[in-house]
C-alpha cells in the first residue's frame, strides 16, 4: 500500500511534467501598470475603483481571507486618510465593515448571533466552506484572491488577460456544460477538439465573462468600460497581494543609496590602508 | 602559523582575565594579527560574506520564529501574517527567503574559488572536508526552510525529496514513513522540519568555527598557491583584510538589497503563493535554483534507485576531491590544461541547472525540433542534455586525476612576493615589504 503510494507520487510527478508540455495558452496581453518598476506606485483612486469592482462583482464568489477591513484604510491602501493614521479610526473603513454581517457568540447567552463586522474582522467570505462554494459553482472552487497576483506567473498581465480575454469558442471545440472557453487560461483542449489542425490555445474556465461595460458604477465619474474595470480590479488585487510593496520600494531606495555611498567609503579606506603594500 | 602572541594586557582587569580565560588574547591573535597572504584577491572575500549571510539568516530567522506557526493548518497564513501585519515583517521575511539564495550564491563562488586555486589540497584537506559538511548542512537547512511556508511547492518539493529515500532497497518505505512521521508529508513532517530548520544553523555555526580553526592552522592559501615563506608575504588580518572584506561585503549587500527590495519573489516560485494542497499536484515541481543541477542529474537516470545513487555520488565526489587530484601545483593559474577543464566545469554546472529548471522532454535547440533523434533517442531534449552534463560533471573529477599526467605546468613563482614585485606597475612608490603596524 505504501509502496503503491510512493510509486503513485513518483508517477504523478512525471505525469505532471508531461502534462505541462501539452498545456497551451496565449501569452498574456502586454499592459503597463502604475505600480511597475522600482519607483512604481499605486493610484489611490484606481485602488478605490478596484475595491468597488471586487466588492460589487468578484466577492459574490471569491473570498479574500488574508484581508481585513482595516487593511483598506492603512497607509498605501484604497481608503487611507492621513487624518486617521490608525485605520481602525477611519470612518469610511468603519462604514464599509459595518455593511457586512459576521457570526459570533453572544457572551451572555452563548447563542450564535450575527453582528455587524468591525474593522478588525477579515473580509466576510461569500460561502461558509469550500463544499458550499463548489456546490454553487458547478463543482469548481473559486480561488481565494488575496494572493492571486503573486500566485500566477506574470500575475497582473495574466489576470487582466483572463478577465478581458473571453471569446466565442471556435467551431470544432465542444465546450462542456457550465464551462467557458478562455484562450489565456492554460489548458489542454485536444480531447474536446474536432476541428482541423491542432487544438486552439487556452482552456475552459468555470467563471463566465464578468466584466462588461457599466457592470459597476464608479463614484469618481470614470467611464466603467470592461477594460477599465479589469485594470482597476487588477490594481486592487496587486496591492492586496502585498500591501507593503510601496513601503518596500521606498525603503529600498534609501537603503541602496546608503549602501552605495558606504561601499565607496569602504573602497577609499581600502585604498588608503593598502597604499604601502605591494599586492 | 600565528606565531608568537603580540597581545599585551594593558589594564589590571585584562591581566586578570588573561590568566583565567585568554579570550582577548585569542581574539587579537586570530581576528586581528593573524598573518594573511597579501595577494588575496576579491574571490577571497566570500568567506567573510558567508559569515555575514549565516549571521543574517540566524538573526532574521529567530525573529521569524517568534511569529511563525509550524502547523499545517496555520503555517501558510502565519507567513502572510508576518508579511502583512508584523512591523517590518515583510523586510525580515524577504531578507530571510532571499538570504538563502544569496548564501548559496556566495558558497558556490567560495567553492569554485577553492577549486580553482587548489585550496582543498594538502595541507588543507580537513578545511575542505569541513567546508563540504557545511555545504551539505546548508542544503538540508535550506530544504527544511523551503517547506515551512507550506505552499504548494513547499509541500510537493518535500514530497519529491523525501520520496528519494524510498528508493533505498528494503528499508526505503519504512525509512520514508519514519521521516514523515506518518504516511504522507503532513503536520508531523512540518513540525520536525521546523525543529531541524531551527537546529541546523547552529550546527553550521559550530562547524564554521572548526572550519576557521582548520584554516588558521595552515593559514590561507593564495592565488599563486605558493606557501607563505616569511613575514614579507603576509599582512595582519586587521586592518588589511577587515577593510577589504568589508568592501566586498558591502558590494554584495547591494546585490542582496536589490533582490530584497526590488525583486523579492524572483528566486521563488509562484506556486508557493498557493497554500499546500495534497490533492492538487503542481504542473511543474522544481526545487530552488541552487539545487537544480542535482535535480537534473536525479532525473537524467530512468531508474529511480540509480538516479538517487548518482545524486549521492555527485555530492560525495566533492568530499574526496583532495585525494582525487594528483597535481603537485595548487593554483590553476599555472595549470594551462586544468584551467580549461575548470571553466568547462562551471559551464556544466550552469547547463545542468538550466536542465533542472525545464521539463525532461523540453526541446533544447528550438529550430531543430523535438523529433531529432539519434537511433531511437530524442537527443535534442532536456534529459539528454542532462546526461551529457552529467558526463561532463564527472569528467571534471576524472580530469583532476588524469590531466597532471599530460600537463606541463607553467613555472611557479618562488614566493608570493616574487610575482607581486615582478610587475613594477603594481608597486606603489615608497612601498615597504614589511607590513604596517597600524592602519
Amino acid at each position: 500500500m505504501l509502496r503503491k503510494a510512493l510509486a503513485l507520487a513518483a508517477v504523478s510527478w512525471l505525469v505532471a511534467a508531461a502534462a505541462q508540455a501539452a498545456t497551451t495558452a496565449l501569452p498574456p496581453k502586454d499592459v503597463h501598470w502604475s505600480f511597475e518598476g522600482p519607483f512604481g506606485q499605486f493610484d489611490q483612486e484606481q485602488l478605490q475603483r478596484g475595491y468597488k469592482v471586487y466588492h460589487d462583482v468578484c466577492s459574490a464568489c471569491h473570498s479574500m481571507d488574508l484581508m481585513s477591513y482595516r487593511n483598506l484604510g492603512q497607509e498605501g491602501g484604497p481608503f487611507y486618510d492621513p487624518k486617521y493614521p490608525n485605520p481602525n479610526d477611519n470612518p469610511y473603513v468603519k462604514a464599509i465593515a459595518k455593511g457586512f454581517q459576521v457570526s459570533d457568540i453572544d457572551q451572555n447567552t452563548g447563542d450564535t448571533i450575527h453582528r455587524p463586522a468591525t474593522t478588525a474582522d477579515t473580509f466576510v467570505p461569500p460561502f461558509p466552506n469550500d463544499a458550499a462554494a463548489r456546490a454553487s459553482n458547478g463543482g469548481a472552487l473559486p480561488p481565494d484572491l488575496s494572493l492571486i497576483i503573486k500566485a500566477r506567473e506574470d500575475g497582473p498581465q495574466y489576470v487582466y488577460s483572463v478577465l478581458t480575454g473571453y471569446v466565442n469558442a471556435p467551431a470544432g471545440l465542444s465546450v462542456p456544460a457550465a464551462r467557458y472557453y478562455n484562450p489565456y487560461l492554460p489548458g489542454d483542449l485536444t480531447s474536446n477538439w474536432t476541428g482541423a489542425g491542432a487544438a486552439p490555445p487556452g482552456g475552459f474556465i468555470a467563471m463566465p465573462l464578468q466584466l462588461t461595460a457599466n457592470r459597476v458604477t464608479y463614484d469618481d465619474g470614470v467611464a466603467a468600460t470592461a477594460d477599465q474595470e479589469a485594470k482597476d480590479v487588477v490594481a486592487f488585487l496587486a496591492w492586496a497581494s502585498e500591501p507593503h510593496q510601496t513601503d518596500r520600494k521606498r525603503l529600498g531606495f534609501s537603503v541602496m543609496i546608503y549602501l552605495v555611498l558606504f561601499s565607496g567609503l569602504l573602497y577609499a579606506s581600502y585604498r588608503r590602508i593598502w597604499r604601502n603594500v605591494a599586492h | 602559523m600565528s606565531g608568537h602572541s603580540t597581545y599585551e594586557p594593558k589594564t589590571a582587569i585584562e591581566r586578570w582575565l588573561d590568566s583565567r580565560l585568554p579570550i582577548l588574547r585569542f581574539s587579537k591573535d586570530h581576528l586581528m594579527d593573524f598573518p594573511t597572504p597579501k595577494n588575496l584577491n576579491y574571490w577571497w572575500t566570500f568567506g567573510a560574506i558567508l559569515a555575514f549571510c549565516l549571521g543574517a539568516q540566524i538573526a532574521t530567522g529567530i525573529v521569524l520564529a517568534m511569529h511563525y506557526v509550524p502547523n499545517a493548518a496555520m503555517a501558510f497564513n502565519s507567513v502572510e501574517h508576518i508579511r502583512r501585519d508584523v512591523n517590518y515583517g515583510w523586510l525580515i521575511q524577504f531578507i530571510h527567503a532571499n538570504g538563502a539564495s544569496m548564501m548559496f550564491l556566495a558558497v558556490y563562488i567560495h567553492m569554485f574559488r577553492g577549486i580553482y586555486y587548489g585550496s582543498y589540497k594538502a595541507p588543507r584537506e580537513v578545511l575542505w572536508l569541513l567546508g563540504m559538511i557545511i555545504y551539505f548542512l546548508m542544503m538540508a537547512t535550506a530544504f527544511f526552510g523551503y517547506v515551512l511556508p507550506w505552499g504548494q511547492m513547499s509541500f510537493w518539493g518535500a514530497t519529491v525529496i523525501t520520496n528519494i529515500f524510498g528508493a533505498i532497497p528494503v528499508i526505503g518505505p519504512s525509512l520514508t514513513s519514519w521521516l514523515w512521521g506518518g504516511f504522507a508529508v503532513d503536520d508531523p513532517t512540518l513540525n520536525r522540519f521546523f525543529s531541524l530548520h531551527y537546529l541546523l544553523p547552529f550546527v553550521i555555526a559550530g562547524v564554521v568555527v572548526l572550519h576557521i580553526w582548520a584554516l588558521h592552522v595552515p593559514g590561507n592559501n593564495n592565488p599563486t598557491g605558493v606557501n607563505v615563506k616569511d613575514k614579507t608575504d603576509t599582512v595582519p588580518f586587521h586592518p588589511y583584510y577587515t577593510v577589504k572584506d568589508g568592501f566586498g561585503l558591502s558590494v554584495f549587500i547591494v546585490l542582496f538589497g536589490a533582490f530584497v527590495f526590488y525583486a523579492p519573489d524572483a528566486m521563488g516560485h509562484v506556486d508557493n503563493y498557493v497554500p499546500a494542497n495534497p490533492l492538487v499536484t503542481p504542473q511543474h515541481i522544481v526545487p530552488e535554483w541552487y539545487l537544480l543541477p542535482y535535480y537534473a542529474m536525479l532525473r537524467a537516470i530512468p531508474n529511480k534507485l540509480m538516479g538517487v545513487i548518482a545524486l549521492g555520488v555527485a555530492i560525495g565526489v566533492l568530499f574526496i576531491m583532495p585525494w582525487i587530484d594528483t597535481s603537485k601545483v595548487r593554483s590553476m593559474r599555472y595549470r594551462p590544461m586544468a584551467r580549461w577543464f575548470f571553466f568547462i566545469f562551471i559551464v556544466t554546472c550552469l547547463v545542468l541547472g538550466w536542465c533542472g529548471a525545464h521539463e525532461p522532454d523540453a526541446v533544447v535547440i528550438p529550430g531543430v525540433g523535438a523529433g531529432f533523434t539519434l537511433g531511437d533517442y530524442p537527443i535534442n531534449s532536456d534529459v539528454w542534455l542532462s546526461r551529457l552534463g552529467m558526463l561532463s560533471y564527472f569528467g571534471f573529477f576524472a580530469s583532476l586525476f588524469l590531466v597532471p599526467m599530460f600537463e606541463t605546468p607553467l613555472p611557479v613563482p618562488e614566493s608570493i612576493s616574487e610575482p607581486v614585485l615582478a610587475h613594477p606597475a603594481t608597486v606603489p612608490a615608497g612601498a615597504t615589504a614589511a607590513p604596517e603596524k597600524k592602519g
